[in-house]
């Protein structure tokens, strides 16, 4: 059985299966608003997460399925103690399919160990969001027209941030990619990252501290928000959070197509008045979200 | 110093010096009733000082254990007074139990029945990760 916990578990040609069957979703809706018919999806959602349960919903819904599930942790058995490998065992009894958000980095592994039918992991702590990783590689796809040859800045806490690590695994395998990394020194990407991704694959990469020196060099621009959860100490989010702020002035210098990625929700590091921008792509990737997960439970339930 | 040779049992030798209670833990060498030998400084023309141990019982030994530890240990297989075996050690792949999870956000710290797993990611460094949340192993 197939289950999603890391991006690392597909392959270059089911990234692309999943790309390609995401684009005939958006061509062809009708076609697809039966396939699930009949199957359940489980939505578990141990940490809240509005945006990504609603994803995931909508997705089932507009296959033609059904949802079960719940959306913190206070509303299950966890509250009461219950492991999440004995929580999963009796969900698998009633659903076709289970997306899972929970606070402990590697939850959806163990849950993926026992259960009897497909796990998506839908965030583990801030270790891995896949789906958020196929929704950006479809976004990228759908606005520039491919997924290789372009230089992708990464702009804000390269650190803590899990959709950065797997988007950089995931595009460590197409050709004519270049990263710029771009942080406070205390953000800076992970050296294990840099080393054993991508040096291992031999992509050129920059780093620096300074977003206005390198925006003109960028096909993508992919913000990201100082996520307050991620720190133990208060101090260091409050001298953190405000370290880049994209405003409409910052843009004069990019490339005209150049387009602008986040995997939302923003708090202040994109500028409202940014929104108005052609280059603007964050909403948009939130609408690729749900075709890019409506194409993923297909697959998973082995649908054609 | 003279310690006996033993009939049947196993000899772990090239034990880095300073490593032999480590070793003699990570096996839980303290649970056998067995004459157990622990050898340490003794004179070794390739390393220097080693450490040595003895025990007079063939007993089952984790090799993945000592590998982690040490992977140029080496263990001989003693009967009847002979070596019958040299077994040398390599690093393992996975290593189960010998080592804790200590990143608190991962799933280990709170579900307390989960076998604490990790992976060679690196043998050039010698660098193991959390299967569950990919954190490197931290020593002390």
């Amino acid at each position: 059985m197939k289950h999603l916990i890391d991006i690392c578990d597909l392959s270059t040609e089911e990234i692309d299966g999943l790309i390609s069957r995401a684009n005939d979703i958006i061509a062809h809706p009708d076609a697809y608003s039966r396939k699930c018919a009949g199957k359940k999806l489980a939505t578990l959602f141990f940490e809240p997460s509005t945006r990504t349960r609603l994803s995931f919903e909508a997705a089932m819904y507009e296959l033609g399925g059904h949802v079960i599930g719940f959306s913190e942790a206070q509303s299950s058995s966890a509250s009461k103690g219950e492991s999440v490998a004995d929580t999963i065992k009796v969900v698998s009894c009633y659903a076709d399919i289970i997306a899972m958000r929970h606070p402990k980095e590697g939850a959806p592994l163990v849950a993926s160990r026992v259960s009897g039918v497909p796990i998506i992991n839908a965030g583990d702590g801030g270790h891995n969001h896949p789906t958020q990783t196929l929704a950006d590689l479809l976004t990228i796809y759908r606005e520039k027209g491919r997924l290789s040859d372009f230089t992708i800045g990464f702009c804000g806490d390269l650190k803590f941030g899990r959709t950065v690590h797997s988007l950089i695994n995931a595009l460590s395998r197409y050709s004519g990619i270049k990263f710029v990394l771009i942080s406070p020194d205390e953000l800076k990407l992970p050296s294990y990252i840099k080393k054993e991704v991508i040096a291992k694959n031999g992509i050129p990469y920059t780093q620096t501290s300074s977003l206005e020196d390198v925006i003109p060099s960028l096909d993508v621009l992919y913000m990201t928000r100082v996520q307050r959860e991620r720190f133990f100490n208060e101090e260091d989010y409050a001298r953190l959070k405000d370290s880049y702020i994209l405003t409409p002035e910052k843009l004069v210098p990019a490339k005209k197509d150049m387009i602008i990625l986040h995997p939302l929700p923003r708090v202040n590091e994109i500028s409202v008045s940014v929104d108005s921008d052609e280059r603007a792509c964050y909403f948009k990737q939130v609408l690729y979200g749900k075709y890019i997960r409506m194409s993923l439970i297909m697959k998973l339930l082995g649908i054609n | 110093m003279y310690i006996d040779s033993i009939t049947n049992g196993i000899v772990i030798d090239h034990i880095k010096a300073g490593k032999a209670m480590e070793i003699y833990k990570i096996l839980g060498l303290e649970k056998l009733d067995c004459p157990v030998a622990i050898i340490k400084n003794v004179h070794s023309g390739k390393m220097g000082k080693k450490d040595i141990i003895k025990v007079d019982s063939d007993i089952d030994i984790d090799l993945d254990a000592i590998g982690y530890v040490d992977s140029e240990i080496t263990i001989n297989v003693i009967k009847d007074g002979k070596i019958i075996e040299k077994k040398h050690i390599e690093l393992p792949l996975i290593i189960k139990n010998i080592v804790r999870c200590k990143n608190p956000r991962c799933i280990t710290t709170t579900e307390q029945e989960l076998d604490h797993v990790f992976k060679l990611t690196n043998r050039e460094e010698k660098i193991y990760r959390c299967i569950y949340c990919e954190s490197k192993v931290q020593n002390n």
